[in-house]
Order: structure tokens, then C-alpha cells, then sequence
């Protein structure tokens, strides 16, 4: 599909609404989202205030969708958007947002910034201004099934060695389980030990569950770059596959776009509602653990913290649970300034990570997470989400820091009560 | 015209027509919102969505501390205001008389002094809001001439009310008509303008709310 300026404009018409009017309308400039927003606070540049990043999506709605704007346009009143001016905002609209939603929650007049920032990304790609890292990674979506380009008997690989580290059984394409496990790009590459740790706490619980050779990648790249067809493919994957197998829930792994695209996105992609539930892997291990299936023993002296993904947390609604489960494992859990609903973004979701481009912005907006962490004064951190972890991970490094990190699934899985023999 | 003849075509045929306008003008931008519709959420919402919406119009009014620590000039000057013009438009006993005559009912005054010293904080909080556009490097940058039309015509009745209690720079009369015609004036341009958020405001937080309600997330 070639990209046009015209498709651009097309998109940005397509995806016109009456909350996108509203927000508009109601924005009184008071500046305050550059304040919710990391990478103006670290910066100070006021191009980075996020409503300034719809500017071109503004001005579409303002001319062809209010009777003043009309006027304006017909008497010459206003210039149409360009090529040049997309190319310029293009940094901003992918660079310079994470869909923290940071942003929305904060905005005194009620603006779903973010959800604008996602929409006008249609408009971007459709017109050929997406960032080359993140049309890379959703090109090998596409191509080979996942934005690493992990092919199934890479992950097959992983899922086998994960078998032989645990002695537990990993059951592929099981019909009539009752969990598919599925797992991001980042996870199979990066923190295997995942699964490894699920199938030990799942041995304990007795959770029926299987992985699937065809659907295991649950990173969505169609939705980061803002191309709702791709979005759409990579979902259908997934709902194939659990619909296929008949499971009752699909597991959303320790990645917190990966929950949005699935849980949030995913049926209105497909234009239906899906035949399973989606459950996030914390929501389901507080779960297990309120039943009295989950059992751990002992916790850990060593003091560490939590960072809350905004989509799991901020956007996905998902507060207690981490914190649940911590309390349970660790005896001196230290929260951050700021932490919850309102935490700071790790400063690579939403598709940054994957855009070069946006690299050095990205290191000098992690100064307010290395703030938060310093504030805290511990070693080590904890997170739910794979894609926060190594770019916080990135980011110690960057600034020689030398906390380290875990993912929460894993820390529980060390302190799972051994059943003992009868 | 004398002054009187002013006063009376400002109490009368001005106030319809400016009436007119504003109710045209808001019904036309509530239709532009509306007639663009917004698609069914497909998703699975968790519990609680049905008054997300409804309680952040109410809890959106309330900054979040971390926010409030950040950009407290915004937010104090904000209230001020707010509050100040909201008082003297609604609680001043003059304004509660004229409405009574038209509607037919009212609601009781505050005292006038109290109202006047809210009208005086409101005029000060409202130049200081500009100062503050002007010297805030965010502000500047965002603002354009709605801007600064929009603090024109809001200045402009609570300046001109202020003056015409206080029998200030010209003759009651005149200041009296020269203040209903300011506010005439903001009637009109309220609906084409950033004012037209006193209207939206409470449909965005609505669709916000209902966004974060659906997904079971802190409003």
C-alpha cells in the first residue's frame, strides 16, 4: 500500500468522532498536560506539550468539521495540511509519545489526549510518516509473525528449554485447556524464564493451560504504528487460535501494549466481541492466590519497588493486584514517589522503543524515572511488563545505575511453596 | 441616543438578540459533536463503567496532588477566577433581580461585599492569568488570537460590572449599558471560541471518564 498525503487526510476523516470534537472544542490552552507529560518535563521544550502533538488533526477538524472553519477555508481564510508539516510533526506524534495516558488523567477539562495521539497515528502512517524503526517491526509482524521476526520453532525452542529447566510438561496446541498462554517478543527473546515460571505456578494451582505453535506473539505493532488493518491481522492470529483450541481465557503476558491491543483494541479490530475471555497474568496469579491455589513461603529481606506500566495500570486498570502479590513475596516493598494511576512512563512504550529515531530523547526522559527509583533508595525493581523492562534496563545502564530488575511472575515463582511429599 | 436610550436598547433588543446568537451558536456546536457519533466499544468493560463518566465531570475539577505540586500558579489562579466570575455572575442581587423578572423566579444573594471583593479577585486572578500566558514558556507557545480574545471578552463584564458599582470613570448610566453590552458581546463569541468549553467541558470529561470507567482504571 503506497502512502499518500491524501490517505493521510483520509485517515485522519476516518477516524473523526464526537469525543475527538469534544476535546478539541474544550481545550482552553492551559498547558497543563506538558506538566503530565515526561518528555517535556525532562526537556523543557514546549513543543513536546501533548495537545500541541494533534495540531494537523486539529486543524482537519477545524476545517471540515465546525461551520466557522468552513467559512475560513472558503474564503481563503486557512492553508491546507501538507507533506512538510506531517514530516514535522511525524517526531512528535511517534518520538515523543508513549500513550502513557499521563496526559489524559490529568487534563483539567477531561482531554483524552492519548486517545487522539493513537488516532491521528492512522493519519501518519497512512501518509508515509511513521518512523522506519516501527514500520520495520510491523513489516516483520506481518511477514514472519512477529516484530522481532521470532518464527515459531524459535519460540517452540524456548518453550522446549523451558520444559528441561523446570521437569514440567509445557503442553502446545492442548484443545479444551482452559488457559492460552500467549507472550510477547521481548519475553521469548529476552525473559524466557517467564514461562518457565508460569509452569511451575500453574503445576501448583492445577491451571489447565497450553501455548499455541500457531498464535504465541502477543506484541502489536499494527496498533503502535496506528494501521488498524494490520492491528487487526495480528489480533485474528490470536483469536484463531484460542477460539480454535476452545480455551475459556487467553493470558495476557507481562506486556502492557500487549494487553491493550488484546483486551481493549482487539474486538473492536475484529468488530465483534470474542468467544474466550482475556485475563491479564496478575489479575489471574491475585486470583489464584485469593482461592488458596497460589501458596508461597517466605519473602524477601531485600527492599525493592514497583514500576507501574501505564497500560496495565494507568490504562488497564489493574492497581492491587501487583501490589497484592508483592506484599506477598517481599518484606520491604518501598512505592515510589507518584507511583499507581499516576506513575512516570518507563519512555519506550506505545512503539518508541522500537524507533531509533527517538533514542537519545528517550534516555534524557528516563531522568525522571532514575528520580523516582534514587527516591526510593532501593536495588532492586520490580515490573509487569517486558518492554518497560528492558528499556528501564537501557536506561540503568545509561546512567550506570546498578539497580536491577525482575519481572513480578518470575519473583513470585521463587517463593512458591514446594509441595511436599506425601 | 442618550444614555438611558442606550441602557434600554442594551436591556432590551440587544440582550435578545445577543440571547439568539448564543443559543444558535451552542446548539450548532453540540450538533457538530454529536452528528459525528462514536462507534459501540466492542470490548468486555469491567464493573463500574455506568457513572465513570458522570463522576469524573465532578472529580476532574479536583487536580491530583502530584499535578497540583507542579503547576500550582495554574491551578490557584484557575479557582480564583472560576469561582470569582461564577459568584458575581450568579449571587450578585442585581443579576438575581433581572433574571427574576424575566423567569420568573430566583434563588437568594450573597452579601454584596462579598461579592464585590469575589468580583475584585476575579478581575486580579484574570490579569495575572495573562501575565502568566505571556511568561510561562509553554503558555506562550500554545496561545494564539482565541486566546487572547477569549480573556478579552471575559475581562470586559467583570471590568465594566466592577466599575459601575463602584461609580467609576464614567456616568452610571452609560457604564451600566457599556457593561450589559460587554456582556453581550461575550455571549456571542462565547460559542466560536475556546469560551464554548463552559458547554464541552462536560462532554469531554463525560467521554473521558467513560473511556477510563470502561477499562476499570482510577478516573
Amino acid at each position: 500500500m503506497s502512502a499518500t498525503l491524501e490517505k493521510g487526510v483520509n485517515a485522519f476523516r476516518e477516524v473523526m468522532d464526537a469525543p475527538i470534537a469534544s476535546f478539541f472544542n474544550s481545550c482552553v490552552h492551559c498547558g497543563l498536560c506538558a506538566d503530565a507529560c515526561l518528555f517535556h518535563t525532562e526537556t523543557g521544550d514546549p513543543k513536546y506539550t501533548p495537545i500541541y502533538k494533534l495540531e494537523p488533526l486539529k486543524k482537519i477538524w477545524k476545517q471540515e468539521y465546525t461551520l466557522l472553519g468552513k467559512l475560513a477555508s472558503m474564503v481563503g481564510l486557512s492553508q491546507p495540511v501538507t507533506d512538510a508539516e506531517l514530516e514535522e510533526w511525524s517526531p512528535l506524534v511517534y518520538d515523543s509519545c508513549t500513550l502513557c495516558g499521563r496526559c489524559t488523567v490529568m487534563c483539567p477539562v477531561g482531554n483524552d489526549i492519548t486517545y487522539m495521539v493513537r488516532k491521528m497515528r492512522e493519519g501518519m502512517a497512512a501518509s508515509g510518516h511513521a518512523p522506519a524503526g516501527v514500520i520495520e517491526a510491523t513489516r516483520k509482524t506481518i511477514e514472519q509473525g512477529s516484530p522481532m521476526g521470532i518464527l515459531p520453532k524459535t519460540f517452540l525452542a524456548q518453550v522446549r528449554d523451558q520444559s528441561e529447566e523446570t521437569g514440567i510438561e509445557i503442553p502446545v496446541d492442548q484443545a479444551g485447556a482452559d488457559y492460552l498462554v500467549i507472550m510477547s517478543s521481548m519475553e521469548i527473546m529476552g525473559y524466557p524464564e517467564f514461562l518457565g515460571s508460569l509452569a511451575r505456578i500453574f503445576k501448583q494451582a492445577g491451571v489447565s493451560w497450553t501455548v499455541s505453535s500457531e498464535a504465541f506473539e502477543a506484541t502489536n505493532s499494527g496498533i503502535q504504528i496506528g494501521v488498524s488493518d494490520i492491528a487487526r491481522q495480528i489480533v485474528m492470529r490470536i483469536v484463531d487460535a484460542a477460539e480454535k483450541l476452545g480455551v475459556k481465557y487467553v493470558i495476557s503476558p507481562e506486556c502492557g501494549h500487549a494487553y491493550t491491543a488484546l483486551r481493549w483494541d482487539g474486538p473492536n479490530l475484529i468488530g465483534r466481541p470474542y468467544k474466550f475471555g482475556v485475563v491479564h497474568v496478575l489479575e489471574l496469579l491475585d486470583q489464584l492466590h485469593k482461592a488458596g491455589r497460589l501458596k508461597t513461603e517466605g519473602k524477601t529481606d531485600e527492599p525493592l519497588t514497583l514500576h507501574d506500566p501505564c497500560q496495565i495500570v494507568r490504562r488497564g486498570g489493574v492497581v492491587a493486584e501487583p501490589r497484592n502479590l508483592l506484599n506477598m513475596v517481599a518484606s520491604d516493598f518501598r512505592e515510589m514517589e507518584d507511583c499507581g494511576s499516576y506513575n512516570w512512563c518507563c519512555g519506550g512504550g506505545g512503539g518508541v522503543s522500537a524507533n531509533h529515531r527517538a533514542e537519545e530523547l528517550r534516555f534524557k526522559s528516563f531522568q525522571v524515572k532514575k528520580r523516582q527509583i534514587e527516591g526510593t533508595g532501593v536495588g532492586l525493581m520490580v515490573t509487569a511488563c517486558a518492554n518497560c523492562r528492558n528499556v528501564l534496563e537501557e536506561g540503568l545502564e545509561h546512567y550506570h545505575m546498578d539497580t536491577k530488575m525482575i519481572g513480578i511472575t518470575e519473583l513470585v515463582a521463587e517463593y512458591l511453596k514446594e509441595d511436599k511429599p506425601a | 441616543m442618550s444614555h438611558m436610550d442606550l441602557l434600554i436598547w442594551a436591556r432590551g433588543t440587544g440582550l435578545q438578540l445577543a440571547l439568539g446568537v448564543f443559543v444558535a451558536g451552542m446548539v450548532l456546536r453540540f450538533f457538530e459533536i454529536y452528528s459525528l457519533g462514536r462507534k459501540p466499544d466492542l470490548s468486555t468493560p469491567r464493573p463500574g463503567k455506568a457513572w465513570a463518566g458522570w463522576k469524573t465531570i465532578v472529580s476532574r475539577s479536583f487536580p491530583h496532588p502530584s499535578m497540583a505540586k507542579r503547576t500550582y500558579p495554574t491551578v490557584v489562579l484557575g479557582y480564583i477566577f472560576h469561582i470569582g466570575f461564577f459568584v458575581a455572575l450568579l449571587f450578585f442581587a442585581p443579576h438575581i433581580r433581572l433574571f427574576r423578572e424575566t423567569a420568573g423566579f430566583g434563588w437568594p444573594a450573597l452579601p454584596t461585599p462579598l461579592v464585590d471583593a469575589m468580583a475584585l479577585a476575579a478581575i486580579i486572578g484574570l490579569l495575572m492569568t495573562l501575565g502568566y500566558r505571556l511568561y510561562h514558556p509553554v503558555k506562550r507557545f500554545l496561545s494564539n488570537f482565541d486566546d487572547y480574545l477569549a480573556w478579552t471578552l471575559t475581562l470586559l463584564p467583570l471590568l465594566t460590572g466592577y466599575m459601575a458599582f463602584h461609580h467609576l470613570l464614567l456616568p452610571y448610566t452609560l457604564m451600566l449599558a457599556v457593561h450589559i453590552l460587554s456582556v453581550e458581546l461575550l455571549l456571542v463569541f462565547l460559542p466560536f471560541t475556546k469560551l464554548v468549553h463552559v458547554g464541552t467541558i462536560f462532554v469531554s470529561r463525560w467521554y473521558n471518564g467513560d473511556m477510563l470507567g470502561h477499562k476499570g482504571a482510577r478516573l
